[in-house]
């Protein structure tokens, strides 16, 4: 009987660690920026109908990177789990934090018990009734999660992003949150600066958790809307 | 026990909410009824009891004007002789676009329009795009005719649904029957225990280019002389101050119409009604007639 080769458990992870990174490095990042009225999510999407933004319930929204199948499986199941959680008990029950620790125990348990780990990373943003009442949850494919604010980039070449939006970001979080059009402006700039290429309207993947809305927070801009913005 | 995180998992020390985000896609679809009955099996109300007396909602209608669509309801509920509740709604948004109103059994009813938002809204989010207004009414349909075996036993529930078609452009109204039967209406529509009435004041006020002022007038019109024939339905009450709600649906979305408006149209057409009755300058009953044709 064949004996399988001694690995150590240390190199397995380190190994499905570097597998996951290099899969979700290689696909294009998604950035998002709190503004003044709520939470602005931009993304690179040469596709207008596959989505890396979407709505998962009033005030929660979802942002993937990665592969796409991989993080439509997540975005599909959240918004199952909160979709029963607020009708068997009731809207308000439904938290960013209990979406989000459902998505670390999921990513954490396929990270250590599947041959293949998610080569995905998602962010769940949930804008509250005050700047520092927003929450942005960043969750990696090992399940870890980390409590973000101000701004937040995944996927693509993630570090090169928070250097550069660190040194834009207005200093002085929550009291200096840009406005809609500049904290889309520093998005942008952002994203041609590291991926050194010009982007436009039609392009790109825009929306926003805007509080000043009414029950359901998201919306995506578009067309003339998103071109007013721009310019 | 209503678990939101499912059925246990099977593997024992993992959150059972992962088993959600690890149901394959394609699973209960984006059919949020289906999802519910595979993870709450309790939300489903099954088999009665015979002869459950529970409050009942009265009347509601729906009439298209030149824009869209209005829908108003009354605000009573009864159980038997007794009024259960004064100021019960019963005109509800489904999403932006359409709107139901209840007629029936109000437990279930309300309940149903809840479990209806959720399954339009659960749609909206895992496709990314709207369900067509026929689609929703379709959806409706399959909602009552699973409402059956509780209606055979007394809690019949009939909603009307209404709505802005935007593939169309014109508001549509459809009405229902106990078995789910789906049939849609060209003018207006009213149902409930008052509905017959409000019907009959429909079709001598009902035209086909309404404007929505006149509509809602129509309709407020038809809810009072309803209430004034069934004992089922709760006209204004000035006392308290709960007049019936009406909501119009157009291109722009559904918009609940202000209390002050319905209020001050309900004093304008209770005045023009005493002003009627008092009949100062109509013609005195000529009672001598009258007596020798009998």
């Amino acid at each position: 009987m064949p004996m399988p080769f001694y690995v150590s458990p240390e190199q397995l992870m380190r190994d499905k660690a570097d597998y996951a990174r290099k899969g979700i490095a290689r696909g294009r990042s998604v950035v998002a920026l709190e503004y003044v009225d709520g939470i602005l999510f931009v993304a690179p999407n040469a596709s207008s109908t596959l989505y890396k933004i979407s709505e998962i319930y009033d005030r929660i929204a979802f942002a993937g990177v990665g592969k796409f199948n991989e993080f439509e499986q997540l975005r599909i199941g959240g918004i199952r789990l909160v979709d029963i959680k607020g009708y068997s008990y009731s809207r308000e029950d439904v938290t960013a934090k209990g979406l989000a620790n459902a998505y670390s125990q999921s990513l954490g348990s396929i990270f250590t018990s599947e041959v293949k780990p998610f080569e995905c990373e998602i962010l769940v943003g949930a804008v509250g009734d005050r700047t520092e009442d927003n929450e942005l949850f960043h969750i990696l494919y090992d399940g870890s999660v980390a409590d973000r604010s101000g701004w937040v980039a995944m996927g693509g070449a993630s570090d090169r992003l928070l250097t550069e939006l660190e040194q834009r970001y207005p200093e002085g979080y929550p009291g200096s949150a840009p406005d809609l059009s500049a904290a889309l402006h520093i998005s942008l700039d952002t994203l041609q600066t590291v991926e050194e290429r010009e982007l436009e309207g039609s392009g790109l993947e825009v929306a926003v958790l805007d509080r000043t809305r009414g029950r359901r927070k998201f919306r995506r801009l578009r067309g003339e809307a998103l071109e007013e913005l721009l310019h | 026990m209503i678990s939101a995180f499912g059925v246990p998992s099977s593997r024992p020390g993992t959150d059972p909410s992962s088993d959600f985000l690890r149901m394959p896609v394609h699973g209960p679809g984006t059919s949020f009824s289906e999802l519910l009955r595979a993870r709450v099996p309790s939300s489903s109300p099954g088999q009665l009891p015979g002869g459950l007396q529970a409050p009942e909602g009265t009347t509601v209608l729906a009439l298209r004007y030149e824009l869209g669509v209005v829908v108003a309801g009354d605000r009573r509920a009864t159980e038997g002789f007794q009024i259960a509740h004064r100021s019960i709604e019963k005109v509800f948004a489904a999403d932006d676009m359409s709107a139901v109103a209840i007629a029936g059994a109000a437990g279930p009813a309300v309940e149903m329009v809840r479990l209806f938002q959720t399954e339009l809204e659960h749609y909206e989010k895992v496709e990314g795009e709207r369900l067509s207004l026929e689609g929703k009414a379709n959806k409706l349909s399959q909602m009552i005719r699973a409402n059956l075996p509780a209606a055979m036993q007394g809690l019949v529930v009939v909603p009307l649904f209404a709505g802005f078609d935007d593939r169309r452009n014109q508001g549509r109204i459809f009405k229902y029957d106990v078995t789910g039967g789906r049939y849609e209406e060209d003018d207006y529509h009213a149902t409930g225990s008052g509905g017959k009435d409000a019907r009959s004041s429909l079709k001598k006020r009902y035209r086909t280019d309404l404007s929505r002022e006149d509509a809602i007038k129509v309709s407020i019109e038809a809810l009072f002389d309803a209430a004034d024939e069934d004992v089922g339905t709760g006209g204004p009450d000035l006392m308290r101050g709960i007049f019936p709600t009406v909501s119009a649906i157009s291109i722009a979305g559904i918009a609940e119409v202000p209390e002050e408006e319905i209020r001050s149209l309900f004093e304008e057409l209770i005045s023009e009604r005493a002003d009627e009755m008092r009949g100062p300058e109509g013609p005195p009953a000529d009672m001598q007639r009258h007596a020798e044709e009998g």
